[in-house]
């Protein structure tokens, strides 16, 4: 079976899996089973059918599994956000539109990825400038704290989530130019190798840049996020794991230093630290939401509660679950579907992870293989970073869950991550 | 370049098998604790929608009920007879979690079965229904104790020896668990000075003063080196750990019998039998009287406090050496105890030295009238032997016939008993008079333990034992004429 094929194929469950879940949640809040399932799971099938066409006639060999697994999640994130807010489902449904041509969009105006190389301080400079978009005066936006957020007025939008994509293409063309001088140059003291002067500039760089990110956006979080594709990028394209030590032992004492100094983070790392201490969770900006968190999960148990079965509100209508439908969707899901639903998600992100690191072992040339490394990474950093934060492996800090949580932003540049990795794949995997 | 990719890839493979490890940490592993935490008001969210189950005392009388809510709801609500005893019973409400066995019997009341159990309701659709809890509370008995305390901050417990069954825990101040739904009530109480919800019998650090010198010497008799007859030195000053230790008003006593030194309380000499035993010995003992660990009681862990030498906060080693072993055998040096572990310190004494686990359940009794859980005595340990507690039993009779105890002497019934009076501030003359006792001495049906937390001036003797007198003759009835 050909490869779009077999593509075309993997949607059908996905769409299935719409089509259930939107039945689910209508038999539980109906008592009743309507045919409108079916045309949502006709709509999502139909939708998704439109952007293989796109991928079939221009890039016929890319990896058949990325998209319907992107896809997959995408279903999780639109009936759990149904499930959540109605009118929130439909402005994410439209994002899902958007998206699926922003992609389109993406895959027909780049074509070659090698375009890319060829403005990477454009894109650099262009991701360093988003990141810092929240702190101008006027038009950032604060959020408990930390700055993620843009406010345009009409629109509303978080740069970080499109920052990272910048960030991983330049590093990628990068370290493609510098990865050899990197190693062969290096000086080995006490058995570690240190990389040459001239070349840790830009790595001092980036080390800056994560700092200054923890200071102006105030978020560990995304700041680890950035931090830990960078090392991932150095470690794939110089086999050195010396310099990935040398990298988080300074993100350490950085964030270390600043953690101790900003108060929100250190907020934020008490409040991981011991959620349920009465005086942090009566806090505001305090333990409440992962106490919740926690708390949601544990209702779930092994099977969940069911689609629709969590508690979300309190009976004066408040919130009991903050930002359910973004952070918290992660715990929506484990309280409905139980360890077993959660465990579906997470398989499904490490698949879609597996499929680009593949992507880069296949890929012939150097910036191939960093681009989709560094994706890779950066996608299965942003999981790890929201998830754990949700189960309190790490302090819980505002990053979306690709694809599922809520958020035009996030959708947009998921669904431009995914075309890059198409682009990748289709290269590396036409015959010769 | 492939070598170090596949590596990064089994490095995310690593990061995601710990969050699924961490999700099934917390979705399998612990829900029990997060699912009972006081703050969870999911749970409470969703058990307002199951009717839950009564609350009765010993003798029906209903303490707590569930009620028609708005909506699909139920709400709970106290009896007048509850205000009784309100810490024991504890609250259940939406915004402020559980208390007391509200909390303890939750799963009872809210008809919780087991995991299996809740799946086959969950998807048949059943709603599970509360089951009834009966304490074995007795309301008569503890009406007369908040009485005899009359407002006075203390607290008194009273317990079966043979069963465990708690019949008094009574704690002044109380308070009434229908004013707490409005959460400013529950504010305020919860930050007056004198802490009305907090319960005194439990949860209380008192010094003992000399009601403590019941586990000196049933070490002493237990462990062989001393007999009732044994004569030990009562002069004083004595010297214990380096510092003059006087005995009360600096009386001497010249050589005396155990008995006579437990008759009159002469510290000095249970000091010596203190420093004599060791900390290993008492130690030994005071474990097995329950020292050093929460109460077995069904109540919830962070509503009751061990018993033992405290520092800073923080309970000492048993074998610490900031311990003062000498003036702990007498009830002082820095020994804090409830008023709960002083009366199972009487009841082991009344039931031939064997500790039987004590409980406020009765029973539980389904909606159709089922008895669900009959909770039966648990014997604990044998803290001492038959021997030893006949002989301490008869040492404590001696108190209240002759001794510091005669206020609690009960007419037609032997009471056996202790006095206790620790200082708290002698500028002020300011005390904490105690007495703990179990009666008929040679029946023994009930032992208690009575304290009352700050006295100007005063005794155990004459301030503790008659309340103490007044319960229990309440609670044997009128074959205990006064």
């Amino acid at each position: 079976m050909s490869a779009r094929n077999r593509e075309l194929f993997a949607l059908i469950p996905a769409s299935l899996l719409i089509t259930a879940g939107f039945a689910a949640v209508f038999v539980q809040e109906n008592d009743r089973l309507t045919n409108l399932s079916l045309t949502y799971g006709a709509i999502f099938f139909g939708l998704c059918l439109a952007a293989h066409l796109v991928v079939r006639f221009t890039l016929p060999h890319a990896d058949p599994y990325l998209f319907p697994l992107a896809a997959t999640l995408a279903c999780f994130g639109l009936v759990m956000i149904y499930r959540i807010d109605e009118t929130l489902a439909r402005d994410q449904a439209q994002w899902f539109v958007f998206g699926l041509l922003l992609f389109a969009a993406t895959i027909i105006l780049v074509r070659d990825i090698t375009v890319l190389e060829r403005y990477r301080y454009v894109i650099a400079l262009g991701g360093i400038a988003l990141l810092l978009l929240p702190r101008v005066p006027g038009i950032g936006s604060q959020v408990n704290g930390a700055y993620l957020g843009v406010d345009l007025k009409v629109i509303t939008f978080q740069p970080a989530e499109f920052a990272k994509l910048a960030i991983v293409i330049f590093l990628a063309s990068y370290l493609r130019d510098t990865r050899q001088l990197l190693v062969s140059s290096g000086r080995r003291i006490a058995g570690i190798t240190f990389p040459p002067l001239k070349h840790l500039g830009p790595m001092l760089v980036i080390w800056g840049l994560a700092m200054v990110l923890l200071v102006f956006i105030r978020d560990l979080g995304s700041s680890l996020m950035f931090f830990g594709a960078f090392l991932a990028l150095i470690y794939v394209a110089t086999n050195r794991l010396s310099f990935v030590a040398i990298g988080l032992g300074m993100f350490a004492a950085g964030a270390w230093f600043f953690a101790s100094t900003i108060g929100h983070v250190q907020n934020r790392i008490d409040a991981w630290h011991d959620p349920f201490d009465p005086a942090l969770y009566d806090k505001v900006g305090g333990s409440y939401q992962i106490a919740q968190s926690l708390f949601a999960q544990a209702d779930g148990g092994l099977f969940g509660r069911g689609f629709g079965e969590s508690i979300l509100t309190l009976t004066n209508g408040q919130p009991l679950l903050p930002a359910a439908q973004t952070d918290l969707i992660y715990a929506v899901i484990v309280n409905e579907l139980g360890l077993v639903g959660a465990v579906g998600v997470l398989l499904v992100c490490l698949l879609f992870v597996e499929r680009a690191i593949k992507t880069s072992i296949i890929a012939r040339d150097s910036f191939s293989k960093l681009l989709a490394a560094g994706l890779g990474a950066v996608f299965a950093l942003q999981v790890f970073v929201i998830v754990g934060g949700v189960t309190k492996v790490i302090p819980l800090t505002g990053v979306t869950l690709p694809f599922v949580s809520y958020g035009g932003s996030s959708i947009l540049a998921n669904f431009v991550l995914l075309a890059l990795l198409l682009l990748v794949s289709d290269k590396a995997r036409r015959p010769a | 370049m492939n070598t170090p990719a596949r590596r990064l890839y089994l490095f995310v493979t690593v990061l995601f098998a710990i969050l699924v490890f961490a999700t099934t940490w917390w979705t399998v592993a612990r829900p029990a604790s997060l699912r009972d935490n006081p703050r969870n008001a999911r749970s409470l969210l969703e058990q307002q929608r199951i009717h839950r189950g009564t609350i009765f005392a010993r003798d029906g009388t209903v303490l707590a009920r569930s009620r028609r809510g708005p909506q699909d709801t139920w709400v709970r609500r106290y009896t007048a007879a509850d205000r009784l005893v309100a810490h024991a019973i504890g609250y259940s409400y939406t915004n402020l979690g559980r208390a007391g066995l509200e909390r303890s019997r939750n799963d009872a009341l809210i008809g919780q079965r087991t995991e299996v159990g809740s799946l086959i309701d969950d998807v048949l659709g059943r709603r599970p229904v509360g089951d009834n809890v009966t304490t074995t509370l007795d309301l008569d008995a503890q009406r007369v104790a908040l009485e005899q305390l009359a407002g006075r901050k203390g607290a008194v417990v009273a317990l079966e020896p043979a069963t465990g069954r708690v019949r008094v825990m009574a704690s002044v101040p109380g308070f009434d668990a229908n004013a707490l739904r409005s959460g400013k009530t529950f504010e305020r109480l919860n930050r007056q000075p004198d802490s009305p919800m907090f319960n005194r019998a439990t949860q209380a650090s008192y010094p003992p003063g000399s009601t403590f010198k019941v586990v000196t010497a049933a070490a002493a008799l237990d462990s062989g080196r001393y007999q009732p007859d044994s004569v030990i030195n009562g002069d004083s000053p004595k010297v214990i750990s380096g510092v003059p230790l006087a005995n009360d008003g600096g009386e001497s006593f010249g050589d005396i019998t155990l008995t006579t030194a437990l008759t009159h309380s002469v510290n000095t000499v249970f000091a010596q039998i203190g420093e004599d035993l060791g900390k290993a010995t008492m130690a030994k003992y005071m474990k097995r009287f329950g020292f050093y660990d929460k109460p077995p009681l069904d109540y919830p862990a962070d509503q009751m406090l061990a018993s033992g030498e405290y520092a800073g906060g923080r309970l000492l080693a048993p074998e610490s050496r900031k311990i003062d072993v000498g003036r702990m055998a007498i009830g002082q040096d820095k020994l804090q105890v409830t008023p709960l572990q002083m009366a199972e310190v009487a009841a082991v004494v009344a039931n031939g030295g064997v500790r039987v686990a004590p409980r406020l359940t009765e029973k539980i009794v389904d909606r159709d009238g089922r008895t669900v859980d009959r909770v039966e005595p648990e014997r604990v340990t044998r803290v001492m032997s038959r021997e030893s507690a006949a002989q301490l039993g008869e040492m404590m009779t001696n108190v209240v016939r002759e001794g510091t105890g005669t206020a609690a002497a009960l007419a037609g019934i032997d009471v056996a008993g202790k006095t206790g009076t620790a200082e708290k501030d002698p500028s002020r003359n300011l005390v904490q008079p105690w007495f703990i006792a179990y009666a008929p001495a040679h029946d023994p049906k009930i032992a208690i333990a009575v304290t009352v937390e700050d006295s100007i001036g005063g005794f155990g003797g004459t301030v503790a034992a008659p309340i103490a007198r007044a319960v229990m003759q309440q609670i044997l009835g009128p074959a205990a004429g006064g």
